[in-house]
């Protein structure tokens, strides 16, 4: 690792000032990517400014079915929300298999979402679950914000705060883990609204990163059945191939994946 | 056997201080003055080097020095060798390449060494390493060892034109060719045995400490053989002559056939120490082990095991390609030839094999043993060919195997090997009674109805431990003899050390190597010290390495206990004035049989250093050395039997059962002997389910991290069922034979014999990846 400035912000415009401050800084909320990419010597910011322990980051609210959690907490803290579990038990399940509990105690999905790692759980939950992401800006649409690999809409010195969303009618995530690494190799995120909408997202098979599968929303959205999908096709074309597992393969996976999800859901 | 002797379950004496922390590794030495080394290492598979330049690096902050290829050559270190011989068919030579400790002229793989940074701190060190400037003129690589030995490939070595190494074969071509031409029935398979990253739990470390005012060395370094180690730098590579150099392995943190070599960073750490004055430590990171651990196996073989009409096998003709990566790493030679060909005659009565091995020069990390070591291959071959041949055939797999047995001992292999005993029908039907393999029908039809594809495979090995007889395997080429020696020193109060050449990296031998003494003379085991891993405490050793540390390095105990046993009794006999051939030793005491008269062991120690009454001419003092030197190898073997699911939507294997039959002779200590084979069978798994290291066509390691290299966690494993029926080997005094290579040996075989028996398809290849065999399950629709 490089010589670098820790910087605990103590708040968001704290945070601000201290990353403008900076040289080459960069924000770190839990690092479990940055610091190890630091370790390696393959990233080399000249400051870290922790945004962890800012409290007005901090915690899960839910309103009725009105859902949102700050960007500091931690995997952990989503995975055990007894108030979230009892409207959105997906997003739990999904947090409670980020990782091994080292990562799931420092972890958080800020830091996730914005380093849009393109085998990370989070963002095929953000993305499905139509959430918002709040910024100390603006709002950004799930739709919106998640741009290519390690690519998000968040422009310099910006900071989720927060990520918000109603809670689904039904919802589940299963994902088939890399045999090494143990990220995703495919996962895949269904959600149905009250309204009866559906949406689909795949993480871990993209080539440019987290997707919607639209064919998978339109056969589900007509019949909410794992056997919907069974004449939806895959297309391998923009899926990832690495040592690991081939695009091919990979878009089996997205469908085995998709239909368990429904299942489950 | 006693509560704490031969054959008890005593818990592990070393634990208490590995499982507090308490250990002493490499990395955890710290002298005075002492300053820390990075190695500058090669980011090309192939290059020229056309100048190192280290101006900007040495004025860095914190740097002592920077040493390249140019200085260690004139100063005289001398090339790495491979310390086993071996003769082509044509009776050349094996063509070895020079390996420099430091690249001085070319780069043969990705990590090879071309300079040393010694610096204030690691830190610094690596920055400086950053800044030296290499100019390289990369060359075409060459990965593949079947390729590499084309014409017109990249040529790595001038000493080896088109790479190859040698050309050797093993057994009597003529016969086997007939007994193929003749027989009832033929099956052809080609066999992949995938390479493999050795990953100890502790990487590869050494501190080199020159004293320049006695002109003498000590290396501290993460080696299985510290004896070896010493004598290999002695000898060969010029470091300083063996009365000038200490070296220690202390803790040491598994090994797996990985630290038996001596590598160019602890010559590289003890020349340092030297030109800079300082003591200079190195510790390798995970990626330098991904790199630079000679890696195991990377075998491809072609097959023909011919039958008569009545199943019995007839013949077997082996054509096998090894990849020895682009250095010949110490006993490289001997992995794909006399500790692999020598063993294809497996459990099995055959008259006639021929097998031919090329050793193949290409740009990858230098390959060597690793756990099982060239057994693993033959047993590989030869299960996955029998499986294939009982499809083939129509009858059972078990059924095949009974009709091949060895049945009368001792057996003569055409291959070199004398089996001394065993009893391989015992373990067959020991493990398929545990497994309940008549009860598979059932549950096969219980998985389909959940929509999973069951299987079930077996797998019938042997192997050669104890390595082993000096003079046998002088005459097949190795340059050194593989005796241990043991020395049992009795304390004046009646403590007993034990010093050992065996060296212990996980193996327990704290343990098992103070019961033998505790059998022996009644002692409590916490009276008993194992002493090894210092060339300066351990008079010689030859180290820990082809499961050889219980039937070598113990024999070697036992023989220093019977000289110690008899001068104890001399000397009871003369403190109560008896006959010493009436003495007995019980319980701590040295009786007279038939009376009531003894002297407790302690006092007949401290009479043997007082030395106010010995018997007339008696030399005072308690301590014996010996060397054993081993008769013959030894066999163990056994039945595994492995059964899956496997998922046929995503390819997933999951172990729903793994049952191990075992005959490794006498057991020590049982509850080690099952955690040997418990860790051996998740190392085969590994092999056989996950593992795999990949290089990218131009020698970039794709495997570098745990992000892609995957090793078996407990979650990939079931719960062993393990058991042994044992036949003692006949020739140690002991009847050991070893067990720690068994489990890594036996079990790849079992678990692609279920697979391939789940998916229908017999076309697969280590590692089975649900990729792999999600492909496999669909091709055979």
């Amino acid at each position: 690792m490089y010589e670098t400035q820790y910087h605990r912000a103590s708040s968001v415009q704290d945070a601000v000032s201290r990353m403008e401050a900076a040289g080459e800084g960069k924000y770190v909320s839990g690092g479990m990517t940055l610091i190890p990419t630091m370790k390696q010597r393959l990233a080399a910011p000249s400051d870290l400014i922790d945004l962890r322990h800012i409290a007005e980051m901090q915690g899960i609210s839910v309103n009725g079915r009105s859902v949102r959690i700050g960007a500091a907490t931690t995997h952990d803290e989503v995975a055990s929300a007894a108030a979230l579990k009892a409207v959105c038990p997906a997003i739990c399940h999904l947090a409670g298999h980020i990782g091994d509990p080292h990562v799931r105690h420092m972890g958080t999905i800020g830091g996730s979402i914005a380093n849009n790692d393109p085998a990370a759980d989070y963002p095929a939950a953000v993305l499905a679950l139509g959430a918002t992401i709040v910024t100390n800006r603006r709002e950004i649409a799930a739709d919106d914000f998640f741009t290519g690999l390690f690519e998000t809409a968040l422009e310099d010195s910006e900071i989720i705060t927060a990520i918000t969303f109603d809670a689904p009618a039904k919802a589940a995530y299963q994902k088939f883990a890399n045999p090494a690494s143990r990220y995703a190799m495919a996962g895949v995120f269904v959600a149905k609204r009250d309204n009866g909408e559906v949406r689909v997202a795949v993480t871990g098979a993209g080539a440019n990163g987290v997707f919607r599968q639209m064919d998978m929303e339109a056969a589900l959205a007509a019949n909410w059945s794992p056997d919907a999908l069974a004449t939806v096709s895959v297309d391998a074309t923009d899926l990832l191939s690495d040592l690991h597992a081939d695009a091919a393969y990979r878009a089996n996976l997205v469908k085995v994946m998709a239909k368990r999800a429904v299942a489950a859901a | 056997m006693g509560v704490e002797g031969i054959g008890a379950r005593v818990a592990r004496k070393e634990d208490k201080r590995f499982l507090t922390g308490k250990g002493r590794y490499t990395d955890d030495m710290s002298v005075p003055g002492m300053k820390y080394a990075v190695f500058v290492r090669s980011p090309h598979a192939h290059a020229k080097i056309l100048k190192v330049d280290a101006s900007a690096a040495k004025g860095m902050p914190g740097v002592i020095d920077v040493l390249d290829g140019k200085q260690i050559l004139a100063d005289g270190i001398g090339n790495l060798i491979c310390g086993w011989m071996i003769h082509s068919k044509d009776g050349s030579p094996m063509k070895m390449g020079a390996w420099r400790p430091l690249a001085h002229e070319t780069v043969r793989y990705v990590g090879d060494a071309v300079a040393i940074v010694v610096a204030d701190s690691v830190a610094e060190a690596r920055d400086a390493a950053e800044a030296v400037v290499v100019d390289y003129q990369e060359l075409p690589v060459v990965i593949d060892a079947s390729k590499a030995i084309e014409a017109g490939q990249p040529q790595l070595h001038p000493e080896a034109p088109n790479n190859l190494i040698f050309d050797w074969q093993i057994g009597d071509e003529t016969a086997t060719d007939k007994a193929i031409a003749t027989a009832a029935h033929v099956t052809e398979v080609t066999i992949h045995n995938n390479r493999l990253s050795p990953n100890p739990m502790e990487p590869r470390a050494a501190l080199g400490i020159y004293d320049a005012g006695d002109d003498h060395y000590t290396c501290y370094t993460t080696s299985q053989n510290p004896h070896v180690a010493r004598l290999v730098m002695s000898a060969f590579y010029n470091v300083a002559p063996e009365n000038k150099l200490r070296v220690i392995a202390p803790d040491v943190g598994g090994g797996f056939g990985s630290k038996i070599y001596i590598y160019p960073e602890e010559i590289v750490c003890l020349w340092a120490s030297k030109r800079t004055g300082v003591p200079v430590k190195w510790t390798s990171d995970r990626t330098e082990a991904f790199l630079t651990d000679a890696h195991g196996r990377d075998h491809v073989s072609t097959v023909k095991m011919a039958f008569d009409a009545s199943n019995r096998i007839i013949g077997l003709k082996v054509d096998t390609i090894a990849n020895l990566g682009a250095y010949m790493s110490l006993f490289s030679s001997a992995v794909p030839t006399y500790l692999y060909a020598t063993l294809l005659s497996g459990q099995y009565d055959i008259p006639a094999i021929h097998a031919n091995v090329r050793t193949v020069y290409t740009n990858t990390a230098p390959v060597d043993a690793y756990r099982g070591a060239g057994r693993p291959e033959a047993t590989y071959l030869l299960e996955r060919t029998m499986e294939t041949a009982a499809r083939e055939l129509g009858v059972s797999p078990a059924e095949l195997r009974r009709v091949n047995f060895i049945r009368s001992f001792p057996h003569q292999t055409p291959v070199i090997m004398n089996y001394d005993a065993g009893d391989y029908e015992a373990s067959l039907d020991a493990a398929m009674q545990a497994a309940d393999w008549n009860g598979f029908a059932a549950r096969k039809a219980e998985a389909a109805n959940r929509g999973m594809k069951r299987g079930i495979g077996m797998s019938c090995y042997i192997e050669a431990c104890g390595i082993a007889p000096s003079a046998a395997v002088g005459s097949l080429g190795a340059g050194v003899g593989l005796w241990e020696s043991a020395e049992v020193r009795v304390n004046a109060v009646g403590t007993i050390e034990v010093l050992t050449g065996s060296h212990s990296h996980g193996q327990g031998h704290e343990t098992t190597f103070a019961q033998l003494v505790a059998d022996r003379f009644g002692v409590p085991l916490d009276s008993v010290n194992i002493v090894h891993g210092d060339t300066d405490k351990v008079q010689m050793g030859m180290g820990t390495y082809g499961s050889r540390s219980g039937a070598v390095g113990m024999s070697a105990v036992v023989k220093a206990l019977d000289k110690v046993e008899a001068k104890a009794k001399k000397i009871a006999a003369h403190l109560m004035e008896a006959d010493e051939s009436d003495i007995v030793i019980e319980n701590g005491e040295l009786k007279v049989a038939g009376t009531d008269k003894s002297v407790p062991w302690f006092q007949m120690a401290l009479a043997a250093y007082t030395a106010h009454n010995l018997p007339s001419g008696m030399e005072p003092g308690l301590k014996e050395g010996a060397f054993y030197d081993p008769a013959n190898f030894t066999f163990p073997a056994g039945c595994y039997i492995c059964e899956v699911e496997v998922d046929p939507d995503t390819g997933r294997t999951k172990i729903v059962q793994f049952v191990a039959a075992d005959d490794f002779g006498n057991i020590i200590n049982p509850m080690i002997v099952e955690g040997q084979v418990h860790g051996g069978i998740a190392q085969g798994i590994g092999q056989a389910l996950l593992e795999s290291v990949h290089y990218d066509a131009s020698g970039q390691l794709l495997t570098a991290s745990y992000m892609d290299y995957a090793m078996p966690r407990a979650d990939d494993l079931p719960s062993f069922q393990v058991s042994t029926s044992n036949t003692p080997c006949p020739n140690n005094p002991l009847g050991i034979k070893g067990c720690g290579e068994a489990g890594a040996i036996g079990s790849p075989p079992a678990l692609i014999n279920a697979i391939t028996d789940a998916i229908g398809n017999n076309a697969l290849t280590m590692p089975a990846t649900p990729q792999k065999v999600w492909a496999a399950a669909h091709a055979a629709k």
